[in-house]
């Protein structure tokens, strides 16, 4: 009786191994719920890395060195913020409205993980596959504004208030802007022999290899200025530099999360490079192909394959390789000790997870997950380098660009791409 | 009371909408008025998806079938006028703020005789 | 993906708006009615999910709680607030408007009981495949007219909101 049972759990757990659709849509609830800790775990580890990663490439921007001292090159820093934030001490303004000011923190960073459920890292590795993938995303993102609405005016000072009102003006003067971009991407999934297109996530990146060309390349120049008007968009709806008036330190003393503090500061943090990484794989999922390789119809076949199948285990081989590098140019002092050792554990690591990654079984299934990984990785890089290399755009500055300069520029584009379209549906292939 | 049919739907329907009038017509701040009618077309609209789905399941010779999305379509045009409608309410009240200092709605007298 | 547990989760949703709707009318601060009425538009989107209605709860999260609730708080923001909460909350026909929503209350029950039994005892489960395609198909072809009506609308809307709000014409 109780093997059979378990049996039958067992069943039910490897049932879904073999299957072609993601687990929502099969309706498996153990695997989706697998999935969702699989990218709530993935996405601490990535923000705890974009942290570091910020403050070492900001520096080295900057000719300086960063974070040097908490663990080696400041790799613990990340940690050590942490436990920093966590022991603060909680500060709630006298005269806050106490319910508001507590919600706020916690509907920014709902709004910014819920929209994971549908990201894609393969064609059967994302949660769910909705229906309405895209303007699932869109919306929730959206209801962030709402978040910073609340933490303005609970905060009860007027610092926090104008910042949340000009940022929250800000996100939704270019969430118009990111709206139009992506709905020419979406015109493009539709050029196919039924005339129909999607707005699933894996629908797009499908119908892209359908069709063999990734987004971005299609109807040159106009799916690249859909992706720059998307791409200028994304990173003034995060609030990200240069648009970051609305919290910059020289202007607003930190905007909308001035009277935060400790724990619910970190909760924002957490949810602005969330909604970073959550912008990306938007990017990337409609323009850059998603979770294809590179070059999918130019160089194509079977030894091209297995070439583009290595770059998982030689991109972690290449990290071992630099933190061994930098192992040896460790001061050799006794003090250093600890460090140079923890160094090269580190790269120990790396190489360890480059020569698992070797292995053909792995190898295979990780594919999807690295090219999609990689492509949002080098967009976090674009955030970082946009940090350090642009000056801060002044607010009426920042609004007239969103509304005079994007808007007609992607309603041009979308125009533009819809006319293309129905030239390429009628004429060339009636 | 265990199965759901359309019945549920269109009760819940019909209690936001009390809900809604209980709210326009014993209010006084106008922000509040303007949001419990904002509760009765979001009734509304909840009236016309559970239709929809009901007709979805009828037979095509009655007007049926899976592609009779009507109450769908109408309550996506109930969203539009009530985003239109929230935006003029608010640009009046704003205006009418500016020259009175108040929110409340029995105080916009200046009409009466 | 066949539907699963849909009394508890209709029941649970329904209790939600209810509350939401409650809190609407009763609070005394604007911004915490505004909070429920949130609550209550993200309920009522899943209620759209569970009738196989995904574009109509996609614009409703959009529009609505993504849209127009900004728009609400905003402009509660620039009210002052402070003041109004320490007047008198609910208008001196208060008992005349609870009596006309009693009648109003009783005209509902009458209707829905007299015709209860005109609904089918099962409700159709369409898979949502495609059904942004058939809103899109039905919209753009049946629906054109209205289409370009709304969007007329919404430009008149647009012009009024922005000069009833400017300081001078």
């Amino acid at each position: 009786m109780g093997g059979s049972v378990m049996g039958q759990i067992i069943q039910y757990i490897q049932s879904y191994l073999s299957s072609d659709k993601t687990p929502g849509s099969a309706g498996n609830m153990f695997w989706a719920l697998v999935y969702i800790m699989l990218v709530f775990g993935g996405l601490s580890v990535a923000v705890i890395a974009m942290n570091w990663l910020e403050r070492k490439i900001l520096a080295h921007m900057q000719v300086r060195l960063g974070p040097m001292r908490v663990g080696p090159h400041g790799l613990l820093q990340p940690i050590a913020d942490a436990i920093k934030l966590l022991l603060k001490e909680d500060i709630m303004p006298a005269e806050a409205d106490g319910f508001v000011f507590w919600m706020a923190p916690l509907i920014v960073v709902l709004a910014a993980f819920t929209v994971f459920v549908v990201v894609p890292f393969g064609p059967t590795h994302a949660v769910t596959d909705m229906n309405i993938g895209i303007l699932f995303m869109l919306g929730v993102s959206s209801l962030s504004v709402l978040g910073i609405v609340m933490a303005g005016w609970a905060s009860n000072s007027h610092y926090p208030l104008i910042g949340a009102l000009r940022s929250s003006a800000q996100m939704v003067s270019y969430e118009v802007a990111m709206g139009l971009a992506v709905v020419s991407a979406i015109l493009m999934t539709s050029l196919n022999a039924t005339g129909t297109g999607t707005l699933s996530m894996i629908g797009i990146v499908q119908a892209q290899q359908a069709q063999g060309e990734w987004f971005i390349f299609k109807f040159f120049p106009l799916g690249l200025i859909a992706f720059f008007i998307f791409a200028v968009a994304m990173v003034a709806e995060t609030n990200r530099a240069p648009f970051d008036l609305a919290e910059a330190e020289s202007e607003l003393t930190a905007g909308f999360h001035t009277e935060y503090s400790g724990f619910r500061w970190s909760l924002f943090f957490l949810a602005e490079y969330s909604a970073m990484i959550a912008v990306s794989s938007i990017a990337v999922t409609l323009w850059l192909g998603g979770w294809l390789r590179p070059f999918p119809n130019l160089l194509s076949g079977t030894p091209w394959d297995q070439i583009f199948s290595l770059f998982p285990g030689v991109t972690f081989l290449f990290f071992a390789a630099i933190c061994f590098y930098n192992t040896v140019r460790m001061p050799k002092h006794p003090l250093f000790r600890i460090q140079t050792i923890g160094l090269a554990g580190f790269g120990a690591v790396l190489g360890l997870i480059g020569l698992v990654l070797f292995v053909p079984a792995v190898s295979i299934r990780i594919q999807d997950i690295f090219w999609f990984s990689a492509k949002v990785a080098g967009f976090m890089y674009l955030y970082i380098w946009y940090r350090g290399t642009f000056p801060r755009y002044r607010f009426d500055q920042l609004m007239q660009m969103g509304w005079k300069v994007l808007l007609p520029l992607g309603l041009g584009v979308l125009i533009l791409t819809a006319s293309v379209a129905l030239l390429q549906q009628k004429i060339w292939h009636p | 009371m265990l199965h759901i049919t359309t019945l549920h739907y269109l009760i819940l329907g019909a209690a936001l909408f009390l809900l809604g009038v209980i709210g326009v017509l014993t209010r006084r701040n106008v922000v509040i008025v303007l949001m419990s009618i904002e509760l009765i077309l979001n009734a509304v609209n909840l009236n016309l998806v559970a239709f929809s789905h009901y007709w979805q399941g009828m037979p095509a010779r009655l007007g049926g079938g899976p592609l009779a999305l009507h109450g769908q379509i109408f309550s996506i045009f109930v969203i539009t006028d009530a985003a239109a409608e929230a935006a003029v309410g608010l640009g009046i009240l704003i205006a009418f703020f500016r020259n009175k200092e108040t929110v409340n709605i029995d105080e916009v007298n200046l009409l009466k005789w | 993906m066949a539907p699963v547990a849909t009394p508890f989760f209709f029941y649970l949703f329904a209790a939600i708006m209810l509350i939401g709707g409650i809190l609407v009318i009763t609070r005394k601060n604007a911004v915490h009615s505004a909070l429920a009425l949130i609550v209550a538009l993200l309920a009522q989107a899943s209620l759209y999910l569970m009738l196989y209605a995904p574009f109509v709860a996609g614009v409703q999260i959009i529009l609505y709680a993504g849209g127009i609730m900004v728009l609400f708080l905003f402009v509660i923001m620039l009210v002052s607030i402070e003041r109004s909460m320490k007047e008198r909350q609910f208008n001196s026909q208060w008992v005349v408007g609870i009596i006309a929503a009693t009648a109003l209350g009783g005209l509902f029950i009458a209707v829905y009981a007299k015709g209860r039994d005109i609904f089918p005892d099962g409700v159709s489960t369409i898979m949502e495949g495609d059904n942004t395609q058939k809103v899109a198909n039905l919209l753009y072809g049946q629906y054109m007219f209205a289409f370009e009506i709304a969007s007329l609308l919404l430009l008149v809307a647009i012009i009024g909101a922005v000069v009833m709000a400017k300081k001078r014409i």
